[in-house]
């Protein structure tokens, strides 16, 4: 059976920033801030593609929630391989308190209108670390979950994942159709080639408006503030590593 | 309009009883055998909310684990609910059960550690109630406030939920485990489950070892890239063995194959905070910090004294790993 696959992109600042908590508590600063592909959701893409290159998946659809510059990363999985994008216009007021809550629903609403019977997330945003979007959104739709895979298989109308926890792996089964969230160790995403960027310029992005799929974007979760953890104090750098250990017994560690 | 207005105040009314009137629900989480230790670190936590904490628990073998819990300190009830389709533990069959109870007992917060378990189950959860979720907090403030860490532990970010139901995971580390004796809580069935066939359970492979568990261990010995292979690693497992200590990894380590995945410390591994956390060949990325900078002292060894790891260590070593770690192993098997 060929899947129809759905693959959530979102668009974060970019992993190796040092981010920079505002003055005035509101969040973090974002503006002229480099952003890219949420690194997990690049695995996810790009294990989309995979199946579409072994004939399990025959289309794969990109979405992504947020303001105009969504786009950009949608059409970062377009040249990865990604068929064509829907962009689920949320800017201003409701951008900001966008949550994994509102984006299940809209996530579950488009994967029923694009018939899809796939699913695929990353595990978590590097930005919110909430870990709930592909949990919330199996639940909405009542498909079942596997999270944190780090490998993936089709058998027949089941998916076979490979699942990290806490004390190793663990396999499990799970009837298709399904959400599947991707964790590090699943794939090594590929570049896009320029030729591949070039392509994407051509593929459709769609941009719809979450009231266009009959969702509407109220929170009930508020955040009152946003701060700087408690800074470390300096150390002390050692000569020797008897002085190392003659340290750690003074203050009592070992 | 009228009607609106009359029952948001009516719901504000009813939230200040509420205040006093609390229930927790901790899901247990426990492999048939024994309780995993985050599990009190969530009783802990659902303690600090003020009303009464039960615990569910749910498996194919529950009277052990029951029994354990039933002498924890501050758990005031227990529910049971054995049976062969908690196999395997999996979400898509331990949510109905935990809306049956939720339906019957209405807790004001539902909560479980924020370990594999927690994670994967607590949003499904949620998302059945119509609710927004709050993961793996730090802090409680009131009954609706709770402290979170956001971009890789680099912002504390304080929210507020207004859901009529608050479902949350807790860091296990961020809370004290609730003392295992003195405790005396009743026990009852669970309400009878409602298989839902989603899913099926095939099999585990844990990574077998005698060292203490990753994240409850006092001591933590930690290996990155610096340690160039996975044979290497044997000098921090004597290390290790001589402190007591569990070893972790960065993700540089993981992902060139030198150990599993599942000792992977940071933002996307496990979080810890040891008494004593050493660092070796660790260049300290934002992600890796993300996983132990709450660690009471941390020390680092690191040839390149540029590394950022020095940054955060309470003592650092620059030296050369291959020539430090035996040195440390022959000083501390003289004394």
């Amino acid at each position: 059976m060929a899947l129809r696959a759905l693959v959530g992109v979102k668009r974060v600042i970019d992993y190796a920033v040092k981010i920079r908590v505002k003055p005035d508590k509101t969040g973090v600063v974002t503006d002229g801030v480099k952003h890219s592909m949420n690194p997990f959701c690049e695995i996810a893409v790009e294990e989309a593609v995979r199946l579409k290159e072994k004939k399990i998946v025959s289309e794969i659809i990109v979405v992504s929630c947020g303001p105009q510059q969504c786009q950009e990363t949608i059409r970062t999985a377009l040249a990865m391989g990604a068929d064509r994008g829907i962009h689920v216009d949320v800017s201003g007021k409701d951008y900001e308190s966008l949550g994994p809550f509102q984006v299940s629903k809209i996530l579950a609403a488009l994967a029923k209108k694009e018939n899809v019977n796939l699913v695929l997330l990353g595990k978590q945003a590097i930005d919110d670390d909430c870990n709930q979007t592909g949990q919330m959104t199996a639940a909405v739709l009542d498909w079942p979950q596997g999270t944190f895979a780090s490998e993936v298989k089709v058998e027949g109308e089941k998916l076979k994942v490979v699942r990290e926890i806490d004390g190793g792996l663990e396999t499990i089964s799970i009837k298709l159709p399904a959400v599947v969230t991707a964790d590090l160790r699943l794939n090594e995403p590929r570049y896009a080639t320029l030729p591949n960027i070039m392509k994407a310029k051509k593929k459709k992005i769609e941009t719809v408006k979450p009231e266009d799929l009959g969702i509407t974007l109220t929170s009930r979760v508020q955040i009152l503030s946003v701060e700087e953890p408690p800074q470390r104090q300096a150390g002390l750098k050692v000569e020797t590593t008897e002085d190392l250990v003659t340290k750690l017994k003074e203050v009592g560690r070992i | 309009m009228l009607r609106i207005v009359s029952a948001r105040s009516l719901s504000r009314g009813a939230t200040s009883l509420l205040q006093r009137f609390q229930s927790t629900l901790v899901i247990a989480e426990h492999d048939n055998e024994k309780l995993i230790p985050i599990t009190l670190n969530a009783i802990s936590a659902a303690k600090r909310l003020g009303g009464e904490v039960s615990c569910l628990v749910a498996g194919t073998n529950c009277s052990k684990v029951a029994g354990e819990l039933s002498k924890v300190q501050g758990v005031a009830k227990i529910f049971v609910a054995q049976h062969e389709a908690y196999k395997g533990f999996l979400p898509e069959e331990l949510t109905p059960l935990i809306l049956a109870t939720q339906k019957q007992f209405n807790f004001t917060h539902i909560c479980a550690g924020a370990s594999a378990f927690g994670k994967g189950l607590l949003p499904r959860v949620a998302a059945k109630l119509d609710v927004a979720p709050v993961s793996d907090i730090i802090e409680i403030k009131s009954s609706d406030t709770f402290v979170r860490t956001i971009y890789a532990g680099n912002a504390l970010c304080t929210v507020k939920c207004d859901e009529p139901v608050k479902v949350f995971s807790v860091r296990g580390t961020s809370f004290e485990a609730a003392p295992v004796s003195g405790g005396n809580a009743s026990s009852q069935e669970a309400p009878p489950p409602s298989p839902a066939g989603l899913s099926e359970w095939v099999e585990q492979n844990l990574t077998k070892s005698d060292r203490p568990e990753l994240t409850s261990a006092k001591v933590v010995v930690s290996g990155g890239r610096g340690l160039k292979s996975g044979e290497n690693f044997k000098l921090l497992y004597d290390l290790a063995d001589l402190l007591n200590a569990a070893v972790g990894a960065s993700r540089a380590a993981v992902d060139a194959g030198f150990v599993p995945n599942d000792m992977q410390i940071g933002q996307t591994g496990k979080i810890v905070a040891p008494e004593l956390y050493i660092a070796v060949g660790i260049s300290g990325a934002i992600q890796h910090l993300a996983g132990m900078k709450d660690s009471k002292t941390i020390v680092a060894i690191n040839k390149d004294p540029e590394a950022p790891i020095f940054q955060v260590a309470d003592f650092g070593l620059v030296a050369d790993l291959f020539k430090a770690i035996p040195e440390m192993v022959d000083i501390l098997k003289k004394k």
